[in-house]
């Protein structure tokens, strides 16, 4: 274990001041505390949709089985990459997005905190309201993707479609408000000299990530109404039998939003990473402003490429070459930063931590399911790959190998900073390696029975041509995460207890969030630090070493220090649960609706009219 | 650089922000982009299923239906609507003028005319009315549509129009419910020039609407 365990004293689990207790918890607007109910509800999610996960392997590991049922099967692929994507990635990101981008900038709070707690209460409401249905088999069935007019009414008679429509309207309610927040919170409270082009990696994936929210989603909103009217009101947007509409309107409007998703999905992994490998190589990361650039780039070819998921539907030409040639060039972006990693490990002092070990698979494993992405940018080797099962290890491999390596990498290397005690990293070492295992073991040979032209979403399949064993390597692989998730979740509840204590800065990392205690006190900074470089603790200048000498010490509470702490509140809570009703009205009663618009306008007004924080003195 | 804010808004302490505008500024341009992207979306939506509705009644064109020989005029009322649209551009002047009034408030009004122009109530009901009114006559218009025979089922054209006019017709909603918020903290404890900030956001918002508008009016009304 190669930590330096500072002695200081603990702090105790809990945060400073009079904040215990459930009620503290559902009023907090503490952007830590926050992304601390943001961790917990993803992971409940996140264990929930393995488990989906696990009873579609279950199913698929051997030919003709019937374990669930065909229906019940379209449900669980559903809910699967619903839960996965909007339950459990964006909102693992939104972990750090909320615990991290203040600290790293150097401010005492997001700009809206009370509109943080909304967007965490939208998100838990909204998430139930999408999952519970699985209960009573009435879980959303048409794909993650929810492909027209398969949605219309008459192909879908019953509510699943509608929980899905109204769903992810919900949560994408949630996400703009984050978005906005976020957003504003990078650009206005950077602290004194904390420029654009010193902000931590994190950071800029983080605010990069957010103009992607606030720009794509609004697409998605448009998209999801026009299938709520088509369902509700009986109108043509997607539905072909009348009056002459096209159905591929809607996959066009899906991957606009659906493409730059995607990145929204693994950009703030890397930035996780772009995080962690400095740290355990010792070395401040290759290329900082490349890897700005490449970020940027990514987001904006990231707008142009959404109809690569279309080339089977026939648009011509034309249409593929452009696809298809904007595809292949956002691999050099993408390309730049892989190498930019592997360059800040190069001739560093790396040391091994858990959290190292996920980064470094992050870059392995997002390479493969990278280069598998360039081989079906190309409209003809496309058609051979699209809906089979070569494309599901293609994505598995970003998004698993991808995405949630680069959290666990995250949630090892902050959970010091977010509880004050260091994860175990032997058990976390065992949870790497299972996991590792597991995910190339389930994922990698479905490039096989792809290629075998094994489709996806199918229920089951007939013995004898040529899947079984890969399809037994893959069920094989998948019971594997199951051991490995009790790895993990054994080290995290007993590390809280009993981890060795972590002190401000357990791995010797650079940047501001290690300048302050672990757990941070609630106003993060004594002193709001002044910044003259990338790495205050590395190579900062002596303005930099005095305030992380303030801010490491300091363990007064707010009010000794003069600090004003914005007051908790119960109403975004309550702002949130009408919206939830309102919306569930459609499916249930119209007299939800009335209830749910009253109690979340008069919780808005009785939110915006009463003040953010006590007057200062 | 924190010494340079102009603090506007109702806190009396200061916050540091690294522009040294309020966030709530820098929020409400957010929400203006990323409300671009939600119109666009339906605008773009409007266009490309111009001109595919099998039947009738049509925006631009007269169109009889085969089956009962009914004759279905062009839809569009553009004088009617220009006029809508002039009041709803009108609006975004008084809003100009409230937000100076709320501006200026400690200044002293010497003539008859400053004080007009310095009565924020004033403007800010004006641009209300004015709100109100251009939602009157949306209101007036869908009736006469569906009247006519054009409902959101009825066809694509339907489908579209509506859908898209209704979005824009639901942003001047909150915009007015907005202003009457602010005259009701007008009449409460009335406004100053402290408060700039909260009419100053409105008013972009406002001004946003007004813009899409003017958009719509363009590629649904006047283009042909």
């Amino acid at each position: 274990m190669a930590t330096t365990a500072i002695s200081t004293p603990a702090y105790g689990a809990e945060y400073h001041g009079e904040h215990t207790g459930l009620w503290s918890w559902l009023t907090t607007v503490d952007h830590k505390r926050i992304g601390i109910l943001y961790l917990y509800t993803a992971l409940g999610f996140f264990i929930f949709g393995g488990l989906e996960a696990l009873l579609i392997r279950a199913q698929l590991g051997a030919p003709n089985q019937h374990l669930v049922s065909a229906e019940f099967y379209n449900q669980l692929f559903t809910m699967h990459g619903t839960t996965m994507i909007f339950l459990v990635i964006m909102p693992l990101s939104a972990v750090f997005f909320n615990f991290l981008i203040p600290l790293q900038i150097g401010a005492r709070d997001v700009a809206f905190p009370r509109l943080n707690a909304f967007s965490y209460w939208v998100y838990l409401f909204g998430g139930l309201f999408i999952t519970i249905p699985i209960f009573f088999a009435v879980a959303p069935n048409g794909g993650w993707f929810g492909y027209a007019p398969l949605t219309a009414k008459a192909y879908s008679p019953g509510l699943n479609i509608d929980f899905w429509v109204i769903g992810l309207q919900i949560l994408g309610v949630s996400s703009l408000a984050a978005g906005f927040n976020f957003l504003t919170t990078i650009i206005n409270l950077r602290a004194p000299g904390m420029t654009l082009m010193r902000m931590p990696m994190f950071t800029w994936m983080g605010f990069i990530v957010q103009v992607m929210i606030v720009l794509a989603f609004p697409v998605l909103t448009i998209a999801l109404v026009f299938v709520l009217f088509d369902r509700f009101f009986g109108t043509n947007f997607y539905n072909t039998v009348t009056a002459g509409a096209d159905p591929l309107l809607w996959q066009h409007l899906f991957w606009i939003f659906g493409h730059p998703e995607v990145y929204i999905l693994v950009l703030p992994a890397f930035g996780l990473v772009s995080e962690v490998i400095p740290v355990y190589s010792k070395k401040p990361l290759f290329g900082y402003p490349v890897m700005v650039y490449s970020g940027i780039l990514i987001a904006v070819l990231g707008f142009g490429v959404w109809a690569h998921h279309m080339f089977a539907v026939g648009m011509g030409p034309i249409a593929d070459t452009f696809f298809g040639l904007t595809t292949m060039l956002i691999a050099i972006p993408t390309g730049v930063k892989i190498f930019n990693w592997i360059a800040t490990m190069a001739q560093g002092a790396l040391r091994f931590t858990t959290a190292m070990l996920f980064g470094i698979s992050l870059v392995a494993l997002f390479t493969i399911g990278g280069i598998s992405g360039i081989m079906h940018s190309s409209p003809p080797a496309d058609l051979q790959q699209t809906d089979t099962y070569f494309i599901v290890a293609h994505f598995h491999y970003v998004l698993f190998g991808g995405s949630m390596m680069g959290i666990f990498a995250g949630i090892y290397h902050y959970y010091p900073k977010m509880f004050g005690r260091l994860m175990d990293e032997r058990l976390g070492k065992i949870h790497f390696w299972l996991m590792f295992i597991a995910m190339n073991l389930t994922f990698f040979p479905m490039h096989f029975s792809g290629m075998l032209g094994m489709p996806r979403r199918i229920y089951t399949y007939d013995a004898g041509q040529g899947w079984d064993l890969f399809n037994a390597m893959s069920t094989t692989g998948a019971m594997i995460f199951p051991i490995a998730m009790l790895f993990f979740i054994y080290n995290f509840f007993k590390s809280r207890k009993s981890g060795e204590i972590a002190g401000s800065n357990p791995w010797g990392a650079g940047t501001l969030e290690w300048t302050i205690p672990s757990p941070p006190p609630e106003y993060n900074f004594a002193k709001i630090p002044d910044v003259t470089s990338r790495y205050p603790l590395w190579e900062g200048k002596e303005a930099d070493h005095q305030s992380a000498r303030i801010n490491v010490q300091e363990n007064k509470t707010a009010h000794e220090l003069g600090i004003v702490i914005p007051y908790g509140t119960i109403k975004p809570l309550f702002v949130a649960l009408g919206m939830v009703i309102m919306f569930s009205g459609l499916i249930w009663t119209k007299a939800l609706i009335a209830v749910g618009a009253a109690t979340m306008i008069f919780s808005l007004y009785s939110w915006l009219l009463s003040p953010l924080e006590p007057e200062h003195h | 650089m924190s010494a340079t804010v102009v603090h506007t808004s109702a806190p009396a302490h200061h916050h540091y922000t690294t522009l040294g505008l309020d966030s709530r500024k820098v929020a409400i341009w957010a929400f203006i982009g990323s409300e671009c992207m939600l119109f666009v979306s339906l605008i773009s939506t409007y266009l490309i299923y111009k001109g595919r509705s099998v039947i009738g009644p049509l925006p631009h064109e007269a169109w009889t239906d085969p089956t009962t020989g009914q004759v279905f005029k062009p839809i569009l009322n553009i004088p009617v609507t220009s006029a809508s649209t002039f009041v709803l551009l009108m609006s975004s002047l008084f809003m100009v003028l409230a937000l100076a009034a709320v501006q200026n408030k400690e200044l002293p009004k010497r003539t008859r005319g400053e004080r007009i122009l310095g009565n924020s109530k004033l403007w800010l009901w004006m641009t209300a009315i004015a709100g109100t009114t251009f939602l009157g006559f949306q209101a007036y218009e869908f009736t006469s549509f569906v009247h006519e025979g054009l409902t959101i089922r009825r066809n694509l054209f339907g489908s579209t129009f509506f859908t898209l006019t209704g979005f824009h017709g639901a942003h001047v909603t909150a915009g007015v419910l907005w202003l009457v918020t602010l005259l009701a903290i007008d009449y409460r404890r009335g406004l100053t020039s402290k408060d700039s900030l909260l009419v100053d956001i409105s008013a972009l918002y406002w001004h946003f609407v007004d813009v899409i508008w003017i958009v719509i009016f363009t590629l649904v009304y006047l283009i042909k």
